[in-house]
């Protein structure tokens, strides 16, 4: 299976966790979930289609990352689940 | 014009996202030491994200990429580059590194479109850049100096201590150069975070040989540099009473007047005016002098 994994569980960080997959799914956790759940799986949806992956689980465990810092991590995850089956 | 460069790591998104509310005049994001190197990927990708995201920042951007003699500067470079950010700081600078990155610059800026040229610091941190100094100021793109102390005690073999005796060779060269050729002389940060007074006095030892700015490690040292390499109000009042005097003396086609008791001469009258500049671009001047 190919998985990557980027960011931390520091304050205004956030983890994400990438694995291959036949379908999509996105699950997040987060510490303003009641309020911005909906925008972060949208975030992380508009990514993805941006580089084309439709197939994957991501996993997001968010500690109050803005907009730029889930979008980094994401990519980062992204380019290590790629490297790890290189 | 900048007094204080705070580093900030890369790949530190609380601190990426107040570095606005710090008070630094400039900050130097920081790819190469602050950053472990399973984790420069991270980095770099937080780093581009957060440029194509702020909008007009408070302060002056730059980064500190990898040395280009690792394969990672050029990654770097790659990932960073930007109109918002304002230049490159290059570690273990030395003249042929420093003439590379300008090329892979003209590169990078002719590629992205970016209008304004990106500045190059390059840290002086070997024998061998000491040595170079006078060269690696007229060197086109380089707007200062930064001086590495840490790197360039461990390359001389020599101890680094508070007082700074060791460094003080360096930091003279850095200011004279840089005074030479118009650009800015960077002073090396204060390495313990908790001695305020030290680093008070660090800061003023720099800035009595000429250096105008001081990195910080940490955003509580910022007030106290930016406090240091303020034109003081005292300095201030004493550099109008100059001025003013001056122009009355030229009424009278006088070069040379006393002023309660001392000579004033052109030479003084200049380091007014260049005091005077600097409390203005600092927002130290009344609005009646402001013009």
């Amino acid at each position: 299976m190919k998985i990557g994994i980027a960011g931390s569980l520091e304050s205004n960080d956030c983890l994400v966790t990438i694995k291959d997959s036949d379908v999509l799914s996105i699950k997040v956790q987060s510490i303003v979930d009641a309020f911005y759940h909906d925008q972060i799986v949208e975030l992380i949806q508009t990514v993805l289609e941006d580089v084309n992956m439709a197939h994957v689980d991501v996993t997001v465990i968010d500690k109050g990352a803005l907009n730029y810092t889930i979008k980094a991590r994401l990519l980062t995850a992204l380019h290590r689940m790629e490297a790890s089956h290189a | 014009m900048h007094r204080s460069y705070l580093f900030i790591p890369g790949n530190h998104p609380a601190m990426l996202q107040n570095a606005d509310i710090f008070g630094a005049d400039a900050v130097i994001f920081d790819l190469e030491d602050a950053v472990s190197i399973t984790e420069k990927d991270s980095a770099r990708q937080l780093m581009k994200a957060y440029f194509e995201t702020i909008k007009k920042p408070n302060f002056s951007i730059y980064v500190r990429i990898n040395a280009l003699t690792s394969s990672l500067g050029a990654i770097d470079l790659n990932m960073v580059m930007n109109e918002i950010v304002e230049g490159i700081v290059l570690p273990k600078a030395t003249v042929n590194d420093i003439k590379m990155l300008s090329k892979l610059l003209d590169t990078f800026e002719n590629a992205r479109r970016i209008k304004k040229k990106t500045v190059i610091i390059p840290i002086i941190e070997t024998a061998k850049a000491v040595f170079e100094i006078g060269q690696i100021a007229q060197l086109p793109r380089v707007s200062a100096l930064l001086l590495g102390a840490e790197d360039l005690t461990g390359d001389m073999e020599i101890e680094r201590t508070k007082q700074g005796i060791e460094i003080e060779y360096p930091r003279a060269k850095i200011a004279f150069a840089c005074k030479a050729f118009e650009i800015e002389a960077i002073d090396t940060p204060f390495t313990d975070v908790t001695d305020d007074e030290g680093l008070e006095k660090d800061a003023l030892h720099a800035k009595s040989l000429g250096m105008n700015a001081k990195c910080a490690i940490h955003p509580n040292q910022l007030e106290s540099i930016n406090r240091t390499f303020t034109p003081s109000q005292t300095a201030i009042d004493e550099a109008l009473r100059i001025v003013k005097a001056d122009e009355d003396a030229q009424k009278h086609h006088r070069g040379v007047f006393s002023l309660n008791g001392k000579m004033v001469d052109k030479p003084v009258v200049d380091r007014a005016k260049k005091l005077l500049i600097k409390a203005k671009h600092f927002g130290m001047l009344g609005e009646e002098y402001e013009k």
